[in-house]
């Protein structure tokens, strides 16, 4: 399985758990994709910075475009306005956070 | 060379000067080096400076857009004689057919957008869009109903624009994505806008084209023709006066 890595900024006034970022992130590929499209993304959380609003998310190569998608659609994390930004895809986390420069 | 991108649907509080300037350095931090903003016809010109003065600190260049909600054909075409000239970017709301119709064969045109909300006025079938392509008029989608939206009805929503999208690419109808915002925190990146166009079976290329090279496109065609100099389409005048040799 190719893997790859997103890094992501939460634009909001408050703070989330990891929790409600990743249930929010799973939500959005199962309304537009359905629990068979979500079920593909082999969607998970590597790293929160919840001070930085900065996070890491792994998705399966085949389901990118689609991860994508389902984040820019996202406009509220547990019923507080947010927005969720893609920084950078890379193929590992060491790349992903040279090009982030984290 | 290094892609343009821009968004020519930006709503801005023009009341709310801090708000606005707060929403264009948004907007630059995002990527995009040009935005237009709808203005009310009777915008004074000190507006559109200050909007101006605005956009260079933040190095975005700046495009005035009217929102031309006609009732009648009759109606639009008034309009287009009152306002043509003064505005860089002219859109459409289509609210009826006939004014859709006469909007799509009109040059002055360069935007039609359709309600996203009342579907049986969404009026971009074959016939509007071969009108549009013989007058280089552009079809126009606002994403913002698509991140507001929820359930059975952006289902909807979708399938009408999927259809509307197979539609323009088969007649080559130039596509304009926009956002159509209000609010910071609706702004998205300009391949994030892209990237939601797939979701009515856009392809990646077409959706980057329709927020970079389309509607830079239009702006730069619409500056070269409200230009003191421009003739006509590929003739210009570059020298008057004396110095001029006569034939």
């Amino acid at each position: 399985m190719r893997w790859r890595y997103l890094a992501l900024r939460v634009e909001a006034e408050d703070m989330f758990t990891s929790k409600e970022l990743m249930d929010t992130i799973w939500g959005s590929v199962s309304k537009l994709y359905g629990e068979y499209g979500a079920s593909r993304t082999g969607l998970a959380l590597i790293d929160y910075d919840v001070e930085e609003k900065f996070v890491i998310i792994r998705a399966t190569h085949t389901s990118l475009e689609n991860v994508r998608t389902a984040i820019a659609s996202i406009t509220k994390i547990g019923n507080k306005p947010a927005a969720i930004h893609l920084l950078a895809v890379s193929g590992t986390i060491k790349a992903l956070l040279k090009k982030t420069r984290h | 060379m290094k892609r343009i991108f821009a968004d020519l649907h930006l709503c801005l509080n023009l009341r709310e000067l801090e708000q606005t300037a707060h929403i264009i350095r948004k907007t630059s931090q995002l990527g995009y080096r040009l935005i237009a903003v709808p203005f009310l016809s009777n915008v004074p010109e000190e507006k559109l400076a200050q909007l101006q003065s605005l956009c260079n600190e933040v190095d975005v260049d700046f495009a005035s857009r009217i929102d031309l909600k006609p009732k009648t054909p009759k109606e639009l075409l008034n309009s287009l004689r009152n306002f043509r000239r003064r505005f860089e970017i002219v859109a459409v709301m289509c609210d009826s057919k006939s004014v859709a119709r006469q909007a799509a064969k009109d040059r002055r045109v360069d935007l039609l957008n359709f309600p996203s909300i009342d579907f049986r006025k969404r009026f971009f079938d074959k016939a509007e869009a071969e009108l549009a392509s013989k007058s280089f008029v552009s079809l126009e989608i606002d994403l913002k109903p698509l991140l507001i939206m929820e359930g059975p009805v952006r289902t909807r929503l979708l399938s009408y624009l999927r259809r509307e999208a197979a539609i323009a690419q088969e007649f080559h109808v130039p596509f304009v994505l926009s956002s159509g915002v209000s609010e910071e925190l609706l702004l998205r990146k300009p391949r994030e806008l892209a990237s939601l166009a797939s979701l009515f079976d856009l392809d990646a290329s077409s959706a980057i084209k329709a927020v970079s090279e389309n509607p830079v496109a239009i702006v730069r065609r619409n500056r070269e023709k409200l230009d003191s100099r421009f003739v006509a389409p590929g003739i210009r005048v570059i020298r008057r006066g004396k110095d001029c040799e006569e034939m």
